[in-house]
């Protein structure tokens, strides 16, 4: 099934007679395997605003994402949460969605400093599981006019409803950008460097640590953007308070520093290589007790220490290992049997449990929209 | 504005109630004298007040357990309440309500630098959050008018803004997790000192949601180093239309102000009788800040001022000293107090896109006319978050009602240029009843489903946010 309008896709909702599995690129097949005719939603597709001066843009849940980042890209605007592309780490080959995007809340690097694709999502459109249309948010800024639906529709991953539709906040592209580099820390040391920097007044856009970074020497790199002068005055001051953690190199090039975080972003580094990947949220200091009870392949860690991706022998549960430390862990690349047998997003408490249940129950009664994806 | 009927049998159930709730609570936490719960008739829309049957306040997510698991097993509606400060009404008693107020709630739980976040009971005013970071130089960037007063619970509920949401965001943004108790007394935590939701995103959809969902009891919030140094420059304009263009491409520039603030003429000239703040007087008026160190502030205003000049200002100002900053803010910082010294006022808070500036300041010229009420404009223009004062006499007959008609249509003329009725006061009662300009009907429909999976019997602050007719059935049914 490929609708092309808005009100195609809510008849085809409203005459399902059985699971339905909403497809969008292909490129993240996250969650549970789900049994089900195929929704595409690449029909609804276009950007349907953009207003640079009012830093917002409107599009079909089916537009490719690359479509949006152009537009952007020639007026100098992007997606400050900076998506992360799926593909090499999944194996994946389609093309990233507006909308698939948004149901995956999927962020980068920069979710630190600006926020997550949830905070940048203005509105939505949507059709709920028994086919009606919905909307919720709009296309400005600051918007609290009932219900924050739109956070709920973030990262629901089409269990709740199909979107159709997204308006985002955009910004401007910085006009350069500039890396700090510390090599041979421990992680705990490179969490407390990555502390001191998140902790300054000189707004870091990234902060990310590979214990085994090229040549499987241990890199931290700590991103600052802006204005030229600026980024230069920033990398300055970043050096001499970081400097008591060792040698530090400053890489200023943009295109290379560009180039290097995408791969960092993207978790380039596990793409060919066997195992599970698992993607891991705590408390940034929490980040080494993390990397110390799961032993795994190979770490890496984001969000100055926060995120972790960890690359695991095929298979493995490594939930208990994590007992006692908060946050969450999402299964986030492994075989149709794992994925099966074991929970890809964390099981929530039981009074939480309920309410999400409680949540989905309405916006689903039936349970065709990917059931068992979530759980 | 209506509200519904008091519920007979639960005023009857008054002593039976005040028996039980003493109880769990230290007497002083329990006020049910008449006199006394007068305290509570209203919050900052103090057009409407009504006392509650009875008002508590509890110390801790224990005690908020406790009363509301009486309120529930008893079918007594509950109105939470922060500091009172809502200027829509949200914490409007009915007289068959308990009032649940958090004031007693203002510890600092957990302070964190490393992991930059701080952990509050819920009735901590905003400005002390920030007051309790001061020392090592960090702060709580959501930046409410009323912050000196206003409780991060109330925040938390109404998704509250500010002044310097441009480069910050608002509450939601900066809201990492929540302890909060359900209508039946069961207590929930989501969220916390990681980021993200490990499932859907129960902790978006609290944030903004009016104490309808439950009680936040205790929050943990971002905390950031503050910047270097910060400045504003004040530009006047001999249009709106031109100082419109001049935000739009200030923001297209690249540029990322802290803080775009608009002031339309007659909100100049009151501020300027009230304040002295030595404004031009013109017809609209910019007060752009930028942050960072000495040589960036300079690098962006650079800029902002190339732009500035670009579009022949009647009055360029730049501070050179933070006793200028200081005047510069001034009158903006003083100009409802301005407002409300010339006359009684309702303040508006629709949000419509940027472009639309000068469309919808003419439009609202053209109705002040047509309805005989003054009106003043002053706004946060870089997100379109709109403030129209508008001017009326609490003590001529009428007066009240027509300002209420003008200050609707305003708000639908909003809606129509694709905005929306409220950026950061919330819609309490005040713009309950316009909620079907905004929304179709099954848009109000899936939002107060959620309620339903939330609090299936509709005690949690029942009549507010959804028009009474549309909530009717619901509420009725869990009667």
């Amino acid at each position: 099934m490929t609708p092309q309008t808005e009100a195609e896709l809510a008849e085809m909702i409203a005459s399902a007679t059985g699971p339905l599995r909403v497809h969008g690129g292909g490129t993240r097949p996250i969650g549970g395997p789900v049994e089900g005719a195929v929704l595409e939603t690449g029909g609804m597709r276009g950007i349907h605003l953009y207003e640079p001066g009012a830093l917002t843009l409107v599009a079909g849940a089916g537009t490719p994402l690359s479509e949006v980042e152009a537009a952007l890209d020639a007026e100098g605007q992007r997606l400050p949460f900076e998506p992360m592309d799926h593909r090499a780490l999944l194996g994946t080959t389609g093309t990233p969605t507006v909308g698939g995007m948004a149901a995956a809340n999927v962020s980068g690097s920069r979710r630190i400093q600006v926020g997550a694709c949830r905070d940048f999502m203005l509105g939505v459109r949507f059709v709920d599981g028994m086919g009606r249309v919905l909307k919720n948010g709009g296309r400005v800024m600051k918007n609290v006019t009932g219900y924050d639906l739109v956070k709920l529709m973030a990262g629901s991953f089409g269990t709740l409803g199909v979107l159709s539709e997204v308006s985002f906040k955009v910004l401007p592209k910085p006009e350069t950008s500039a890396v700090i580099q510390i090599g041979g820390l421990s992680d705990a040391r490179a969490v407390e460097a990555m502390a001191a920097a998140l902790g300054s007044p000189f707004d870091v856009t990234g902060a990310a640590h590979m214990p085994k970074g090229q040549g499987g020497v241990p890199i931290t790199m700590i991103r600052i953007e802006g204005f030229e002068k600026s980024v230069t005055y920033r990398a300055e001051q970043l050096k001499s308070r970081l400097s008591i953690f060792g040698e530090i190199a400053v890489e200023t090039q943009a295109e290379k520093v560009a180039a290097d975080w995408q791969w960092l972003r993207d978790v380039e580094a596990f793409a060919d290589q066997p195992g599970d990947v698992w993607r891991i949220s705590v408390k940034p200091s929490d980040g080494p007790r993390v990397g110390a009870a799961l032993q795994a392949e190979q770490m890496l860690y984001d969000w100055g220490g926060g995120l972790i991706w960890a690359l695991v022998a095929p298979g493995r549960d490594i939930r208990p290992a994590m007992a006692g430390i908060g946050g969450h862990a999402t299964l986030v690349r492994a075989d149709e049997a794992t994925r099966a047998t074991i929970p890809a997003f964390q099981p929530e408490p039981a009074p939480v449990a309920a309410l999400s249940r409680g949540v989905r129950a309405k916006f689903d009664p039936r349970g065709i929209l990917n059931p068992g994806l979530m759980g | 504005m209506q509200m519904p009927e008091p519920n007979a049998k639960i005023l009857a159930l008054k002593p039976v109630l005040v028996k039980r709730l003493l109880q769990v609570l230290p007497a002083v936490a329990v006020i049910h004298e008449e006199a006394e719960t007068r305290a509570y008739e209203c919050d900052a829309l103090t057009a409407y007040r009504c006392p509650p049957l009875v008002a508590v306040l509890p110390a801790n997510t224990n005690e908020v357990s406790a009363v509301l698991s009486i309120c529930h097993e008893l079918g007594v509606p509950v109105v939470p309440r922060g500091s009172g400060t809502s200027l829509a009404g949200g914490a409007l008693p009915t007289a068959d309500c308990v009032i649940l107020g958090v004031s007693r709630m203002n510890e600092v739980l957990e302070t964190d630098y490393d992991n930059r976040f701080i952990k509050v009971q819920s009735g901590r005013t905003n400005l002390s959050v920030t007051g309790a970071v001061e020392e090592e130089d960090f702060f709580y960037a959501p930046d409410p008018s009323s912050q000196l007063a206003c409780a991060i619970a109330g925040n938390v509920a109404m998704n509250s803004g500010g002044a310097h949401c441009l480069k910050y965001g608002v509450t939601t943004n900066n809201l990492m997790g929540v302890t909060m108790v359900l209508m039946d007394g069961a207590v929930v935590e989501l969220g916390g000192a990681h980021l993200d939701a490990g499932g859907i995103d129960l902790l978006g959809v609290i944030c903004g949601s009016e104490g309808q969902l439950g009680v936040v009891t205790e929050a943990t919030l971002r905390i950031l180093h503050k910047p270097e140094g910060a400045r504003p420059v004040l530009m006047g304009f001999d249009s709106n239309e031109v100082a419109g263009e001049c935000v739009s491409e200030i923001i297209q520039a690249g540029l990322l102000p802290v803080a775009i603030e608009f002031m339309d003429r007659p909100c100049i000239r009151a501020t300027e009788a009230f304040a002295g703040a030595g404004y031009p007087d013109c017809e609209a008026l910019l007060i752009v800040e930028v942050e960072g160190s000495e040589g960036e502030i300079e690098e962006q205003l650079e800029k902002i001022l190339a732009i500035a000049r670009s579009h022949n200002p009647v009055e360029l100002r730049e501070s050179t000293s933070a006793e200028e900053s200081a005047r510069i803010w001034l009158g903006r910082k003083s100009a409802f107090g301005a407002m409300g010294q010339i006359n009684d006022y309702m303040c508006l808070d629709g949000t419509i896109p940027v472009n639309q500036l000068p469309y919808v300041l003419r439009r609202i010229g053209e109705m002040s006319k047509q309805y005989g009420l003054g009106v003043g404009n002053v706004f946060h223009a870089g997100d379109g978050n709109m403030h129209p004062l508008i001017l009326f006499d609490a003590n001529k007959p009428g007066d009240l009602e027509l300002c209420e008609r003008f200050g609707a249509d305003i708000l639908k003329l909003c809606v129509e240029v694709g905005g929306c009725l409220t950026g950061e006061h919330g819609v309490g009662i005040e713009k309950r009843d316009l909620m079907v300009d905004q929304f179709d009907p099954d848009d109000l429909d899936i939002q107060m489903a959620v309620k339903d999976a939330f609090d299936p019997a509709w005690l949690l602050n029942p009549a507010k946010v959804f028009p009474l007719a549309a909530s009717e059935r619901r509420r009725i049914a869990a009667e």
